[in-house]
């Protein structure tokens, strides 16, 4: 029971990873049918500016090492320039063209930005520091270590993800659902040409969702980074579960995209804890599965509800 | 308040208005009449900014709007609601509502327009938190035009108000747009299948036929021409 429950509380923790990422996959989605595969290379990519601010190497340069969430808040914001930058000069000018044009040229940013990694950082996984400790009215959080949760145990680095990755949300309903941007962001991706006669500037709307959208995929980025060690290829796996956690939750749906995430998060990792030969004795499963497995879920899920767990609108195209 | 000259627009290849001329003073209801396909929905296009003029001129209390975008045409005063409503279907009521008042800033001032369009449309007030896609087609219409009345327009453009909903129903929402003109000041020019019900409250019309004016007058005028008459009174 106790092993049971440490690999909900660990998939929970990588879940978030994913509806992170999912998150940032929905959140372009939903307001120009754009499905972006270099949502995973984005972040590598901002992670590795983090690296460089936390490491004091600056491209080259000696530069003071930061405090990890100084980093961690200047990435932020470099992360959603680059997103809006993105946004202005390369989706801008392919705006309106057929779909297909545009998941090219997403494919292109993803080969752009891990070759450009690749360039300046070289191959060799680096060690990404996890968020150091701080203690809070006499309880600790981050950090080594784990805390205690009366029937099991959960790692500090574990609790960080899921308080940052709450936090982030619970930031994001905040911001649609009480500010008059974050209302207008849901009007435009439902209904382009009554935001615009209602004086919403629709292509500004779009710039701040690609920001957002990278915003939300960096911090994924540095929040799994301790895990998987710091290296090109870093996203890959994590993009491919972010994907099925989209389309589990219904592509249109930010919550949908979340509880996808978690769900993903913990098939992973019971299917990668009890397929072993020493749960299950079979020679044709094992835990080298556990990605087939949580597609299967997938795969059944869909074939109940079309539309994903909350989604509105059928799937089309891609 | 509004004066349109000769002004043609096309959808890529297709022609929609050849020279179209008109004119609505400040105060006033005038009314857009003609067939399927006439330009009575391009001609409100034209002026909301959604499709620019290929040639001629669109001015508002003076000043050429013509090459403008329609979010910056709303701000200058001029309010489309659009033809089949184009409401944001999965935002609540009250969210519509808002965001008709995007351009504005004035909290307080926004929260009593609210309150009038509840005034004009009760039901709208009992169905504040609910999704606008699962309204009826009556509910919908006021709801358009509520949000359209939340920019605070000097002008606006109705497209069909009454287009499928019941007699009853159109009774009353036309009753409403009277006194929206009559009460709050504002402008109206209103496009308009149901002919009768147009020209009883509007003070001038047009007639369009394929993307012309063919006919221009009061509407006590055409309420007695003959081939208005004939064509689109039904009697």
């Amino acid at each position: 029971m106790e092993l049971f429950l440490q690999q909900v509380m660990t998939g929970l923790a990588t879940g978030s990873v994913y509806g992170l990422v999912a998150l940032a996959i929905v959140l372009i989605y939903r307001s120009t049918d754009v499905i972006n595969f270099a949502q995973g290379e984005m972040a590598m990519f901002t992670t590795f500016f983090a690296w460089m601010l936390i490491d004091g190497s600056f491209l080259g340069f000696h530069i003071h090492p930061l405090h990890f969430w100084i980093a961690f808040a200047l990435t932020l914001v470099f992360a959603a320039t680059m997103g809006a930058l993105l946004e202005r000069i390369v989706i801008r000018p392919v705006e309106g063209r057929p779909i297909l044009t545009i998941v090219i040229v997403t494919l292109g940013l993803f080969s752009i930005f891990n070759n450009l990694a690749t360039w300046s950082w070289g191959g060799i996984p680096k060690a990404f520091p996890a968020p150091p400790e701080i203690h809070v009215t006499g309880i600790t959080f981050f950090g080594d270590g784990a805390l205690d949760i009366g029937p099991t145990v959960i790692s500090y680095h574990d609790l960080t993800i899921m308080v940052v990755a709450v936090g982030i949300m619970l930031a994001l309903y905040v911001f649609f659902q009480y500010t008059p941007i974050g209302l207008a962001m849901r009007g435009t991706a439902q209904n382009p040409v009554a935001a615009r006669l209602m004086g919403i500037h629709v292509g500004n709307i779009l710039t701040l969702g690609w920001a957002l959208s990278a915003l939300v995929g960096a911090v994924g980025g540095m929040m799994i980074a301790p895990l998987v060690l710091l290296q090109p290829p870093m996203m890959m796996g994590v993009l491919l579960y972010a994907f099925a956690a989209a389309v589990l939750g219904g592509m249109d749906s930010p919550p949908g995209a979340v509880v996808g995430g978690l769900t993903l998060g913990i098939v992973e990792n019971l299917v990668g804890t009890y397929t072993t030969e020493e749960y299950l004795h079979v020679d044709w499963f094992g835990p080298e599965m556990k990605l087939t497995a949580a597609l299967v879920v997938i795969v059944l899920v869909l074939l109940i509800r079309p539309t994903g767990l909350f989604g509105r609108r059928a799937l089309r195209r891609v | 308040m509004l004066r349109i000259t000769d002004v043609h627009a096309a959808y890529g290849p297709i022609l929609a208005l050849h020279g179209v001329t008109l004119e609505v003073a400040a105060g006033s209801i005038v009314t857009l009449l003609g067939p399927n396909g006439a330009g009575k929905s391009t001609t409100l296009r034209v002026v909301s900014g959604l499709l620019h003029p290929t040639t001629g001129t669109i001015e508002f209390e003076g000043r050429r709007i013509d090459r403008l975008a329609p979010e910056r045409i709303v701000s200058l005063g001029i309010s489309h609601v659009p033809e089949n409503r184009q409401l944001f279907a999965e935002l609540t009521v009250l969210e519509n509502l808002r965001l008709g008042a995007y351009i504005r800033h004035d909290r307080n001032g926004i929260k009593e327009d609210i309150e009038q369009v509840f005034h004009y449309f009760p039901i709208l007030n009992e169905r504040q938190k609910q999704v606008a896609g699962t309204l009826s087609g009556g509910e919908q219409q006021m709801l358009a035009i509520g949000r359209g009345l939340m920019a605070r327009p000097r002008l606006l453009l109705l497209d069909e108000p009454s287009l499928g909903l019941a007699p009853l129903v159109t009774r009353e929402i036309f009753q409403i747009i009277k006194s929206i003109n009559h009460k709050q000041k504002v402008t109206i020019l209103l496009v308009e299948q149901n002919a009768n019900l147009a020209l009883e409250i509007a003070q001038h019309g047009y007639v369009l036929e394929t993307g012309r004016v063919a006919l221009a007058d009061t509407s006590a005028n055409l309420q007695r021409s003959e081939s208005v008459r004939r064509s689109y009174l039904g009697y």
